[in-house]
């Protein structure tokens, strides 16, 4: 009577939405009575704003809404989820290129484009700070205004916060070799595919917000805020999003839209274009110089790292990005000696944000390129000096901290075995291999309501925002689990803060963990209440019962779930409610708010070759190991792992976001700026999953969702190195890059 | 004004009498004018192919053909895939290999698919990649996909 739908792969929940067209998509709900919303930007990063002339947009019939700053009660709302800086709309300049500088709503989409274009803005391009050495030039213009700092010393400076992370002694700590770097990684864009939408709408004496979000509730939290409403009173709809990489966890143009709905009580909805999406979120860039210490067994003796990271003009969530990644900025080895000096950097560009991997993969970059430098002078193998140096289940990477979790050395040697590591590199490639860790969440709280309805069949409540990785299919696995229900017989029901309740974020890989766990409280929760019925209707102690995974085992022998249920609801029906919640509270001194959960550990190993002739790189082979804990859907796992991986090539091979001297973005959108097709992905790919059960979600599970991109450049970078011998230090490996790096090398070995 | 014209269109088997707007696309009249949004917009400069359709069977990027140009013609969609309520066995491929992820895309990987598999029995790999190369995945569950098409294609001949 086995009812155990983990580890299995069944189909995805929400699958047949998705091949039919069913799914509906913000973009795709139908609206009555809905204004189209359009943007009006100008073409530069900062600009001056002179003055704002609407009559010629107002004039164009349907046009019932054109709004700027000065429109707005004064002085215009500030938001963000770590600092409340970023306006409705552009006040006074633009601090970057796409910032709109008023919005425009009308009866039908047409209007609203041609009003925009009407919108007569009269700018004035102002010097800005486009790149790290320009915004901490000495007489930089400030990103933003030091009255908006008020009590920070950094006020008078573009940069933002300044963390260290120290441990041991770095400058006294005693190397045989020191190894002194530099690195860059570029501004990259998530390029979901379904670019960022919104609506609004007067609902009653509230509001209604719809949008791609991954955090309704911190959504529903921050509009009650600023628009001073009871948070019942802000409802929010969170239809899954077509991707969101972390480009779609915290609020942007929400209050706008929000703003333009109370102003003409309408349903207002404003869909970007791809373009606009690309001035809505991008990656924290990043420059490092990295000190890496050795002694001549390979043993890491110290690390000396300093950050660089260019945040946006407002912050969003990039802060906590550069904090989080560099607690963990040493990777997963012992390393005694550790200064990690990080500092956040505002500049005149999109707002960078969370992006998968959550600021690790920049500074594995440097890191891990560092220890390759170091294994080539110590004439050590590349995998060899990482086992020397990784920690293992129990031992610390941080000190005090949450110890390794897993047994980092297997995953490593079973990237080995599977790229071939120890076979000889056929003629012609490279081979590369580097490993990544990532803190999972710091804190967390989920709550999630199952209902077991009189039929044994499942409703399932969680506020987790399904945005391609799945969490819904693993919900309904545990509930039909966990409650004997077939699968087709569970319904997961998110997207509603009115309906479904809290969950703090879907971010960091947490949801298998957090609302896993929420979720199987709840399930215990309906079980208990199961053997208080078996009592009563057996006449049988409790303490004779035990409901396990779907089956009653009563003295007389097993019984499921439902037979148990439907008896003893009896002729009225009725349904059985259980209630679970997880929480990670948070720890006032802990330098991130609190210990990680777990980690996501993964090595990442390819074998390439490069044509010297043009530069391009082509992956014969491409293997990422995860330590799972437990997987419990093995085919989402994988496309997890995959997807992450090529994504991450992406990141390392081809894309970058160009500025020119204004600030403009001049690859905006998809013909400029490119992404892997199917075209472009490595020959052969392979993803193994390490499965040890020791995670704390339900089953041993872990998170997933970013390890397989975590050190996807690091790997690919040393096998370039490998193979022609030149070592490249700057991201991403573009033809161009390549073959000019390799033309220089060669060049200079000739002289 | 708008110049408005009337086009004749047949939609997943059914006719269809059009007033269009001249400079609408075909993907804006699929979407707001019929209501067929299962077709999907992203980057409107036929370069994603989330909006691919089959029209008189070959796959269009449907954002770059104005809705007068497909006057007279066969347009097909994701929504007429499925047949009588009975999913197409590329449909059913793409749930058995999870190949939707977010999902955004899969409409236009499946009529690029659907044209492939119209014209190639037995795709090779190269021809799968090369049929599928103008449908970007940023979930990039592209291995997934491809196997689905490979399902697909040995259960068509099968």
């Amino acid at each position: 009577m086995s009812t155990m739908k983990v580890g299995l792969s069944p189909h995805r929940v929400g699958g047949y939405e998705r091949v039919t067209g069913a799914q509906e998509y913000l973009a795709d709900i139908p609206f009555t009575d809905v204004l189209y919303a359009k943007l009006v930007t100008i073409p530069c990063g900062r600009g001056r704003i002179i003055s704002i002339d609407k009559s010629a947009a107002l004039a164009v019939p349907g046009v019932r809404l054109v709004l700027s700053a000065a429109d707005l009660p004064q002085p215009v709302a500030r938001f963000g989820p770590q600092y409340r800086d970023r306006p409705v709309l552009a006040v006074g300049e633009t601090k970057f290129h796409g910032e709109p500088v008023a919005a425009v709503a009308a009866d039908s989409k047409d209007a609203a484009e041609e009003a925009a274009r009407l919108v007569k803005v009269e700018y004035e391009v102002l010097p800005g700070v486009y790149t790290v050495a320009q915004a901490l030039a000495p007489d930089a213009p400030l990103v933003r205004e030091p009255e908006l700092r008020p009590g920070d010393e950094l006020a008078g400076s573009n940069v933002l916060t300044r963390r260290v992370f120290e441990w041991g002694d770095v400058d006294t700590a005693q190397a045989d070799l020191v190894i002194d770097e530099s690195y860059s990684f570029p501004m990259i864009t998530h390029f979901a595919i379904e670019p960022h939408a919104f609506a609004a709408a007067p609902d009653d004496d509230g509001i209604a917000i719809w949008s791609t979000i991954q955090h309704p509730y911190l959504l529903q939290r921050m509009m009650a805020e600023l628009l001073d409403l009871p948070l019942a009173k802000v409802r929010v709809y969170a239809p899954d999003p077509g991707g969101g990489f972390g480009g779609k966890q915290n609020m942007k143009l929400e209050p706008l839209v929000a703003m333009m709905a109370l102003q003409t009580g309408r349903p207002v909805r404003l869909v970007l274009t791809l373009d606009e999406s690309f001035q809505a979120s991008r990656r924290v860039s990043a420059e490092f110089r990295v000190r890496s210490g050795f002694d001549r067994d390979g043993h890491i003796i110290f690390q000396d790292i300093r950050s660089d990271y260019m945040l946006g003009a407002y912050a969003d969530i990039a802060e906590r990005v550069v904090t989080k990644s560099q607690y963990t900025a040493a990777g997963p080895y012992k390393v005694p000696n550790v200064r990690i000096t990080a500092r956040s950097i505002l500049s005149n560009t999109t707002p960078a944000c969370a992006f998968r991997g959550f600021g690790t993969p920049q500074v594995n970059w440097a890191v891990e390129s560092n220890i390759d430098a170091g294994a080539r002078a110590l004439g050590i193998d590349r995998a060899e000096i990482r086992l020397r140096n990784l920690a293992t289940r129990g031992e610390e990477v941080v000190p005090d901290d949450t110890p390794a979790d897993g047994l980092w050395p297997e995953t490593v040697r079973a990237a080995m075995d599977a790229i071939g590591w120890d076979t000889p590199t056929p003629a012609g490639r490279g081979r590369g291999i580097a490993v990544g860790i990532k803190a999972s969440a710091t804190t967390g709280l989920s709550y999630s309501t199952v209902r077991l309805l009189a039929d044994g069949s499942v409703l399932v409540f969680a506020g987790t925002s399904d945005m391609g990785q799945g969490a819904r299919t693993i919900f309904a696995q545990i509930a039909a689990t966990e409650l004997g229900a077939p699968m087709d017989a569970v319904n997961v029901v998110s997207g509603d803060t009115s309906v479904v309740p809290y969950d703090q974020q879907t971010s960091a890989s947490r949801s298998t963990v957090f609302m896993g766990n929420a979720i199987m409280r709840a399930c215990r929760d309906i079980q208990a209440q199961v053997r208080a019925m078996a009592a009563t209707a057996e006449s049988v102690p409790e303490s004779q019962i035990v409901v396990d995974r779907g089956v009653v085992s009563l003295p007389g022998g097993d019984v499921p779930i439902v037979d148990i249920v439907r008896a003893g609801l009896g002729k009225l029906g009725g349904e059985i409610i259980g209630n679970g919640m997880y929480r990670k509270e948070v720890q006032p001194e802990h330098p991130l708010g609190g210990s990680p959960a777990f980690y996501e550990f993964n090595c990442t190993a390819v074998e390439l070759s490069v044509d010297e002739e043009t530069g391009h790189i082509t992956i014969h082979k491409h293997v990422i190991v995860g330590d799972t804990g437990k997987s419990l859907n093995p085919a989402q796992v994988a496309g997890q792992d995959e997807g992450a991986a090529i994504q991450g090539l992406g990141h390392t091979l081809m894309e970058h976001m160009i500025l020119d001297e204004s600030g403009r973005i001049r690859n905006l959108g998809a013909i400029d700026y490119r992404i892997p097709t199917s075209m472009d992905l490595p020959l052969h790919m392979e993803s193994v999953a390490i499965e040890n059960g020791d995670g704390p979600g339900p089953y041993g599970s872990k998170g997933v969702s970013e390890g397989g991109l975590l050190s996807v450049q690091s790997a690919v970078g040393s096998a370039v190195a490998d193979a022609t011998g030149v070592v490249i230090r700057q991201l991403p490996l573009t033809p161009e890059h390549v073959w000019r790096s390799i033309r220089d090398a060669r060049a200079s070995q000739d002289q | 004004m708008t110049q408005r014209l009337t086009i004749d269109l047949t939609v997943n088997g059914r006719p269809r009498q059009l007033d269009v707007a001249v400079h609408h696309t075909l993907l804006e009249v699929l979407r707001d004018d019929i209501g067929l949004t299962g077709t999907k917009e992203c980057c409107v400069v036929g370069e994603c192919g989330a909006c691919t359709v089959l029209v008189d069977g070959h796959s269009v990027n449907s954002c770059l053909m104005l809705a007068v140009e497909a006057d007279g013609a066969d347009v097909r969609t994701v929504e007429g895939l499925a047949r009588d309520g009975e999913l197409d066995p590329l449909q059913e491929a793409f749930l058995d290999n999870s190949a939707a992820q977010c999902g955004f895309c899969i409409p236009g990987q499946l009529m690029s698919a659907t044209a492939l598999l119209d014209q190639i029995d037995d795709p090779s790999d190269e021809q799968i990649q090369e049929a599928l190369a103008g449908n970007l995945c940023r979930c990039a569950g592209y291995e997934q996909i491809f196997a689905a098409v490979r399902q697909a294609a040995r259960e068509r001949s099968a």
